[in-house]
């Protein structure tokens, strides 16, 4: 019996990997107190890479294991790469936010490191059980982040709003999944589309599916599940929001399309109206409620959720090329945001951290750089070409075409030409506005440098598209046969 | 290859000085435009004798245009007779125009500018006269008609000069369109556009028609009366007239080569070019011929009452156009293109005469306020005397032989448009007397009537500008002389070798030596009649014009203002377009299609955008409770999906 289980174990090796990082560095934190900030820090980023070494050797094949209850191969491994890639980016530049800020705690990475975790062993779910124990290992770490600023009454309100709402979309979750078993008999997902598959559905089952879309939808902020969004992405530390925007929606994601396209594939006749209905809403809610924003980090909550309900259509396209859409979607959506996250950090006043758009104005005479990749980012969250964000875009829009959905595809363009508004707006703000006090935030050498990344990825994606390409097909691919 | 040195010596300049005349300066300018022109004019005499005295006619290749399908043209220098013969004039009267536009235009800021465009509308002009096909002249015509829009607007910070510019363009568009047509009903009868083919087909189509709505109509008087439309816009016929005097608000050079050389003989070229064609469409040709002569009255009765001394010059050229268009109509094609060349030279004299008059009155060019200038500036007096002598038809002036034998052509054609011809040319050749020598008594003789201030600063124009007068009234002097006998003796058919097709039965030509004598003499009575006239009403009894005005109010208002032509187009075309333009801006776009369409949108999006953001309370029982609903509202949608 000891062999089989080692085969498991070396199949999971990066999340437990990153288990026990994550344990052994609080035990360090907790007996060396605040000496160990700086190390912990540094050997969390450590970790983080050494999991992505090992996610990228994992298993090229489906592997199965621990009695069916955990799941890996090119889909896991793409989408883990993606959610450490997205973790360390975010751990990067919030590190040297919080040691400008003078609140840096050596908790943060550890929760970091936690969340991350729990996000992986989302990806590689194949159990109701496993679901809601990675969902919950994840949530609990982002709703602690969340309030991370205890001093700062907005960051605990947000927490405290953010752990309320998700509790309830954990109570709606979970009861989807009682409803599920109780009309199934099995919480293996495996089992489950057996069951789906055999013959006519039970209502019963359906209706717990409607419960478990609800509980997935509050984790991707999409309408009418998002409200918690906006609130918690303004008053949350700036760091925490791209953490939130990054990593944490890739894997509810994941998470989102494991379930609905594995187990419950065979209905999906029955689920793609839901998701049509909620990616329209999250399209229309997240062009519209951002026009007005003052607050640059409440527009990219909002942001987000549109981007959510654009990832949305390639799901309820439901066919090899609508995965591969919503893969390649969230592979371009994440550095965009990182990037545009990382200029927000620069935001920054004589008294502290600025958060209007309004004080953008004129960063293109102070900070010609900066504003320069902050306008490709924003172009290409608009979907500009030939920005990496507009071929984001066409593969989600051509699947809806290939699946016959015109109207979902032709009113999710036109929803991106009203969200265009609002992020031309802060390029108009940043170039055309004169500025009433300069913008006086240090440019670290690790935020330059994360700046450099994501926008020389951003501009010059439509150079060599191909690898990415290729690797979410062969994901998309591993997931659905 | 002299051809391709002639038509893109002007371009290199043009492009040259266009591009760069900031950085070379004005002079340099001046000179890289005005040599390569001159160069281009020295080549066009050696190509004339080549090809005319020797018969060297050739076609040079240049390279494939475009070539989809049976669609194929090329671009290729056509240099035959009656191209030689336009180069020369063009070349000619445009190098004397650029030498002398150095002088005028001194003081010019935007020298480069002018002369860059100078040399580019000559090189429009030059490739419409070497086109080789229907596409090749078009583009050409084209040209001059941009050329001519940028040049009449040079003064852009005028408001008369950019509406003038613009009514040009506007006008030649209408004339355009017809010609456009007719290109491609060329190609749908002919299936190509290269004049070879096309011209040896045509007496194949002659009589046969085609329907058309339900009428069976001839179809290559269709063809040819399209063509002439444009032929009608672009040389300012009736009743497309009407942008050329206006288009006296282009610097004075612009006027000369605009009204000589340029831009205006190219409708009376083309219909020479085309005369394989119109000599088997007999309908068009008596339009033709009606229109010419027509214009050619009309227009000189205006030119009788003018007061602005360019203007005057305008109505003159816009009558003398007649006199070629209505020899062309009597299939004295030979006949209209040597007055188009005498033409060229005593109505470039006279404008940049009158040019010269101008500079030195400070540029005053009401001849109201002139009078009493031959002695200050009497080399000026002598050139304009020339140029009128040769626009009145004395002898032995270049327009005596011209024109004379455009009337004996169309007296000789013997048919009634023919007689109807003569009998406005005859009456005109009075008229075109009269009003050269008012011209030049107003201006030169009597009293001085401008004060003092402008008196004291005139002046003889500089050398600059001296010499191509000079070597336009040589031209005026000697150039009918020279050209009567090879162009249009009885070795016409010699000279111009098969360029020019005349059909045997269009007796015009022919019957040249055949001619009554008072019908030879008549024309010549009449310009000196008018020359007496004008000497009595203005030398003799001054108190005869202002008394004949005065009596005559109705009529003299009617010239004065041009028989109304514009008015009746502003009422009836001008006014209703510009109306309907408001209304469809106001209404239709203002009202309908930017109130439901981009402004309706943006404010229906703001409204929306203000209750999106407006749903976001901040209580999280709020937030909790859009959640439980939305799930309600899902499973009863995902109910009523699934029908259960």
């Amino acid at each position: 019996m000891i062999v089989p289980a080692l085969g498991h174990l070396s199949a999971a090796l990066p999340e437990i990997f990153l288990a026990l990082s994550a344990l052994v560095l609080l035990v360090l934190g907790a007996f060396l107190g605040d000496k160990a900030t700086r190390p912990v820090a540094t050997l969390s980023l450590i970790a983080l890479v050494v999991a992505f070494v090992l996610v990228l050797l994992g298993p090229d094949s489906t592997t199965v294991g621990f009695s069916g209850l955990f799941i890996t191969g090119r889909f896991a491994v793409f989408l883990n790469a993606l959610i450490l890639i997205g973790s360390a980016i975010s751990l990067i530049i919030a590190l040297d936010y919080f040691r400008l800020q003078g609140t840096e705690r050596f908790e943060f990475p550890i929760l970091v490191l936690l969340a991350t975790t729990g996000m992986m062993m989302m990806v590689t779910a194949n159990d109701l059980i496993a679901l809601f124990i990675s969902l919950e290992l994840q949530s609990l770490a982002l709703y602690v982040m969340a309030a991370f600023e205890r001093d700062s009454i907005r960051a605990t309100e947000a927490g405290l709003k953010y752990f309320v709402l998700g509790a309830l979309a954990s109570g709606l979750l979970l009861y989807g999944c009682s409803l599920i078993y109780g009309f199934s008999g099995t919480t293996n997902f495996g089992h489950l589309a057996a069951v789906v598959s055999g013959g006519p559905v039970s209502i019963g089952l359906l209706l717990g599916i409607v419960f478990l879309v609800a509980g997935l939808a509050f984790k991707i902020s999409a309408v009418p599940f998002h409200m918690w969004a906006p609130d918690v992405y303004e008053g949350a530390p700036t760091p925490v929001t791209a953490f939130f925007s990054a990593s944490p929606k890739i894997a509810a994601f994941a998470l989102f399309i494991r379930v609905m396209m594995g187990p419950f594939g065979h209905v999906a006749i029955e689920w793609r109206q839901i998701i049509i209905l909620i990616s329209l809403a999250s399209m229309f809610l997240g062009a519209f409620a951002a026009i007005n924003q003052r607050n640059i980090k409440r527009m990219m909550a909002y942001s987000s959720i549109g981007h959510m309900g654009y990832a949305l259509i390639g799901l309820a396209a439901g066919s090899v090329e609508g995965v591969r859409g919503v893969l390649i979607y969230l592979a371009i959506y994440l550095p965009m945001t990182l990037g545009a996250f990382t200029v927000i950090l620069l935001m920054r006043r004589k008294t502290g951290p600025t958060e209007n758009i309004d004080d953008l104005a004129g960063l293109s005479q102070q900070h010609p750089l900066v504003a320069l990749v902050m306008a490709i980012f924003m172009f290409s969250l608009a979907g500009v070409p030939p920005l990496a964000g507009f071929f984001g875009k066409f593969y989600v829009f051509m699947a809806a075409i290939d699946a016959h959905l015109y109207t979902l595809a032709i009113l999710g363009v036109l929803s991106s030409v009203v969200g265009a508004y609002y992020y031309l707006r802060i390029v108009k703000v940043m170039y055309f506005d004169a500025a009433s006090e300069p913008l006086a935030g240090p440019i670290t050498r690790k935020m330059a440098a994360v700046l450099l990344c994501t926008g020389v990825f951003t501009l010059f994606f439509f150079a060599n598209p191909a690898p990415l390409l290729n690797s979410a097909h062969a994901a998309a691919l591993a997931l659905l046969h | 290859m002299l051809a391709i040195a002639i038509v893109f010596l002007p371009l290199a300049g043009a492009l040259i000085a266009g591009f760069f005349g900031r950085k070379i300066g004005d002079r340099a300018a001046d000179l890289v435009t005005s040599i390569p022109v001159a160069f281009s004019a020295v080549f066009a005499w050696i190509n004339l004798w080549q090809v005319a005295l020797l018969g060297h006619v050739v076609t040079v290749p240049l390279f494939t245009w475009m070539d989809v399908g049976l669609f194929k043209v090329m671009w290729a220098l056509r240099d035959d007779q009656l191209t030689a013969v336009m180069l020369f004039a063009v070349t000619t009267v445009s190098a004397l125009v650029h030498i002398y536009s150095i002088g005028y235009m001194h003081e010019d800021p935007h020298r480069p500018r002018f002369m860059a465009y100078l040399s580019l509308f000559t090189f429009a002009m030059l490739m419409l006269v070497t086109a080789d096909n229907f596409l090749q002249l078009y583009f050409g015509w084209e040209g001059v008609g941009l050329m001519s829009y940028l040049l009449i607007g040079f003064w852009y910070d005028r408001p008369s000069a950019n509406a003038a510019a613009i009514k040009a363009f506007v006008v030649n568009r209408i004339g355009d369109f017809g010609f456009g047509l007719g290109i491609m009903g060329v190609f749908l009868i002919f299936h190509t556009i290269s004049f070879s083919p096309v011209f040896a087909a045509a007496p194949g189509f002659a009589g046969k028609s085609f329907v058309f709505l339900g009428y069976h109509v001839d179809i290559l008087d269709t063809l040819t009366l399209l063509l002439f439309l444009g032929a009608v816009g672009k040389s300012a016929q009736l009743p497309l007239h009407t942008w050329l005097p206006d288009a006296m608000e282009g610097p004075t050079p612009v006027s000369a080569l605009i009204h000589a050389a340029t831009m205006v003989t190219a409708g009376v070229f083309m219909v020479a070019r085309l005369s394989p064609m119109f000599e088997y469409a007999p309908f068009t040709l008596e339009v033709v011929t009606v229109v010419g002569a027509t214009t050619c009255f009309f227009a000189a009765t205006i030119g009788l009452v003018q007061n602005d001394i360019k203007r005057v010059i305008a109505y003159s050229t816009c009558s003398q156009l007649g006199y070629m268009f209505f020899a062309a109509g009597v299939s004295a094609y030979p006949v209209a293109v040597f007055h188009l060349v005498t033409h060229a030279f005593f109505k470039a004299l006279l404008f940049l005469g009158s040019g010269s008059v101008i500079h030195a009155m400070s540029g005053e060019q009401d001849m109201r306020k002139m009078g009493g200038l031959a002695r200050r500036i009497k080399f000026t007096y002598v050139m304009m005397w020339i140029g009128s002598l040769a626009l009145a038809g004395i002898p032995f002036f270049a327009g005596y032989y011209s024109k004379d034998a455009i009337l004996e052509a169309a007296f000789g054609a013997g048919t009634s448009v023919g007689n109807y011809a003569y009998a406005m040319g005859a009456f005109t050749a009075l008229l075109t007397a009269f009003y050269s020598w008012r011209l030049i008594f107003l201006t030169f003789h009597g009293k001085p009537r401008a004060d003092h201030h402008v008196m004291e600063h005139v002046h003889e124009s500089p050398m600059v500008m001296k010499v191509p007068l000079f070597g336009l009234a040589l031209g005026a002097t000697f150039a009918g002389m020279i050209f009567a006998g090879p162009m249009i003796s009885g070795h016409w058919a010699a000279f111009w070798g098969h360029s020019l097709v005349v059909l045997p039965t269009h007796t015009a030509l022919a019957n040249l030596e055949t001619l009554p004598l008072w019908a030879k003499l008549l024309p010549l009575g009449g310009a000196l009649l008018g020359i007496v006239i004008a000497w009595q009403m203005y030398i003799g009894q001054p108190g005869i014009a202002p008394a004949l005005a005065k009596s005559q109010e109705t009529l003299y208002k009617f010239l004065l203002n041009k028989w109304y032509f514009d008015e009746i187009y502003d009422f009836l075309l001008v006014n209703p377009a510009k109306w309907l333009g408001r209304f469809l801006w106001k209404r239709g776009d203002g009202q309908v299609i930017d109130a439901f369409g981009p402004d309706g949108v943006a404010t229906s999006t703001r409204i929306l955008a203000r209750r999106a953001g407006a749903l976001e309370s901040g209580y999280v029982y709020h937030y909790a409770f859009a959640m439980l609903i939305g799930v309600v509202f899902l499973m009863s949608l995902y109910f009523y999906a699934v029908g259960v």
